[in-house]
């Protein structure tokens, strides 16, 4: 194929892509969308290999990860689908770091010229750093997320510092590989080691609960890779799938934080909820709450006419969500109108929720998110919370409280308010929770999972 | 006459461009398919494949093609992986879909 020929394929896959993104704008069009990006990939895979030789090697290792990609499509439980999409994003940094290096070691493979110009150098520092950061940031959230590392923050003294020097280190490694006239490979190497520390360093301040920032931000990142390697090679359609990619997870990120009412700044530079901790301890006092059996519950919720049910991360972890769509049933089964309220942050990674409400097979009517629902509350006869903390806590209401400004689901306007949850412990921001000591609050301890199920079998 | 354009600007042209489309496109997605929206866009990154491709394309075979040998492999399991489970997650919201009507 000639160089306009692939060009203009190129440029068909890229609109693909936007289509892709598009067709998300409701669930109705969503499943086609995907498929026009499946479309858009296959056009640029299948235009790429008329200009590359190698094919078997090529096609081998595209059937062997896309053989593994496809068995880990099909297994991954939905509860675990934040581990695979971290997972996922340090893949895209890795092959970003590869490719970048390939390109530094024989530039004219690329079409590049054989002493590399400033310019590229320029492009493939960018691609680099930006893919080792992805990678190793990824892997720290993996292991946090799938629970093989500890989700509290990790801090130490002068950590910004260390974190700013290493930063001032490696872009002077990489001038001096920008300016070396013949390939530097010990700045370059230099530079993406410095860049895989970074990643990792950044991370581990970072506690569980801001997850759905960090994987929403190494989705930008790897985005932001993608474009950086297109760059490098001059690639217009890595560019835009690319930005593409790099802007939704900017614009998830920032949903997130406005979710939180947390500066962008604060949430990456870490450290939440370990400070936090003492003020649980001290305020903790003698309140009285009353709590019940999960038949109790049950009772009042099966003579409700409303019934609002707030899903958590404690769903999740239970992995409630099939006993949930049981009493969802049962209970409109006796004329309870029964909806879901879903706040922006619930879960450990934007949707997560949904997805898990979906996967039980409950109608996407049901479920509503936190404008549409909000304004309901005051009319609502029981409130079941299941395994959430923070995002019900009026203390949002309060100045000078952490999370003062928090918008959250007014749970504490129902008439009645349930809580599932193992025990009384403070929430991810280590504060104390207001709504457990209201009068019309009854506590239900115990396993998600397990006090749904006996709730349906008492109705 | 003012010369040719550097290749690096028109790619900052398209850079900057793209970014617009994804901004206006992202805030229609609707909440609900966040994280469809993650998977979705983490297949579409694998387009590094390209560059994956390229990497292991030259006739004359040194360590860099093997290097690119192995980032086709990793952006094959994005791609792949991203689209299927995308596909796998949206099927669960059809089902709901024709229940509800």
């Amino acid at each position: 194929m000639s160089a306009n020929s692939v060009a203009l394929a190129y440029l068909i896959a890229s609109v693909f892509f936007i289509l892709a993104l598009k067709g998300l704008s409701s669930p109705l069009t969503a499943r086609r969308g995907n498929l026009f990006g499946m479309v858009g990939m296959a056009i640029a895979v299948a235009t790429t290999l008329t200009i590359t030789k190698n094919w078997a090697l090529i096609l081998a290792c595209i059937a062997l990860g896309g053989a593994v990609g496809a068995v880990v499509a099909r297994r991954v439980q939905m509860t675990a689908m934040p581990e695979l999409v971290a997972f996922m994003h340090s893949l895209v940094g890795l092959a970003a770091v590869f490719i970048a290096i390939a390109a530094v070691n024989n530039p004219v493979s690329f079409g590049l010229p054989a002493i590399l110009p400033m310019g590229s150098k320029l492009e493939l520092f960018l691609g680099t750093f930006i893919g080792a950061m992805t990678w190793s940031g990824s892997v720290i959230a993996f292991l946090k997320l799938s629970g093989r590392m500890s989700g509290a923050p990790i801090t130490f003294g002068g950590q910004h510092m260390v974190n700013l020097i290493l930063a001032v280190v490696m872009v002077a490694f990489g001038l001096w590989f920008f300016f070396s006239e013949t390939t530097n490979w010990t700045a370059f190497a230099a530079m993406t080691a410095i860049a895989f520390v970074l990643g990792f360093l950044i991370i581990i301040p970072i506690g569980g609960a801001d997850m759905p920032v960090v994987i929403s931000m190494l989705n930008s990142y790897s985005g932001w890779a993608a474009a950086g390697i297109g760059f490098s090679l001059g690639n217009p359609m890595l560019i835009i799938a690319g930005s593409l990619v790099g802007s939704s997870g900017a614009i998830l990120s920032y949903i997130m934080c406005k979710a939180m009412n947390r500066p962008f700044l604060s949430v990456i530079l870490g450290g939440f909820g370990s400070e936090g901790g003492a003020v649980a301890a001290s305020d903790q006092g003698q309140k009285t709450y009353r709590s019940g059996s999960a038949d109790d519950a049950a009772f009042l919720m099966g003579n409700a006419d409303t019934v609002i049910i707030v899903p958590g991360y404690g769903l999740a972890v239970a992995r409630a969500q099939h006993a949930v769509k049981e009493l969802a049933e049962k209970l409109h089964s006796k004329g309870v109108n029964v909806r879901f309220a879903i706040h922006p942050v619930a879960g450990r990674m934007p949707g997560h929720m949904n997805v898990l409400l979906a996967e039980a097979e409950i109608p996407y009517e049901q479920v509503l998110e936190m404008d549409e629902i909000n304004s309901d509350f005051p009319n609502t006869d029981v409130v079941l919370i299941l395994g959430a903390n923070d995002v019900v806590n009026p203390a949002a209401n309060v100045p000078g409280s952490p999370i003062y400004g928090m918008p959250i689901l007014e749970a504490h306007k129902a008439r009645t308010v349930m809580v599932v949850k193992r025990s009384m412990a403070a929430g991810y921001a280590g504060l104390d929770n207001d709504l457990f000591y209201m009068d019309k609050t009854m506590m239900v301890f115990g396993d998600a999972k397990k006090v749904v199920e006996d709730m349906v079998k008492a109705l | 006459m003012i010369g040719e354009v550097d290749p690096t600007i028109i790619n900052l042209t398209v850079f900057v461009l793209a970014v617009f489309v994804g901004y206006h496109v992202v805030w229609n997605v609707t909440p609900a398919l966040h994280t469809p929206l993650m998977s979705v866009t983490n297949a579409i990154s694998g387009i590094i494949l390209v560059g994956a491709m390229l990497a292991a394309g030259p006739a004359e075979t040194d360590w860099g093609v093997w290097l690119g040998a192995v980032a086709v492999t990793l952006a094959a399991i994005n791609v792949f992986g991203g689209f299927l489970v995308t596909q796998r997650m949206l099927e669960m919201f059809r089902k709901k879909d024709k229940k509800g009507s």
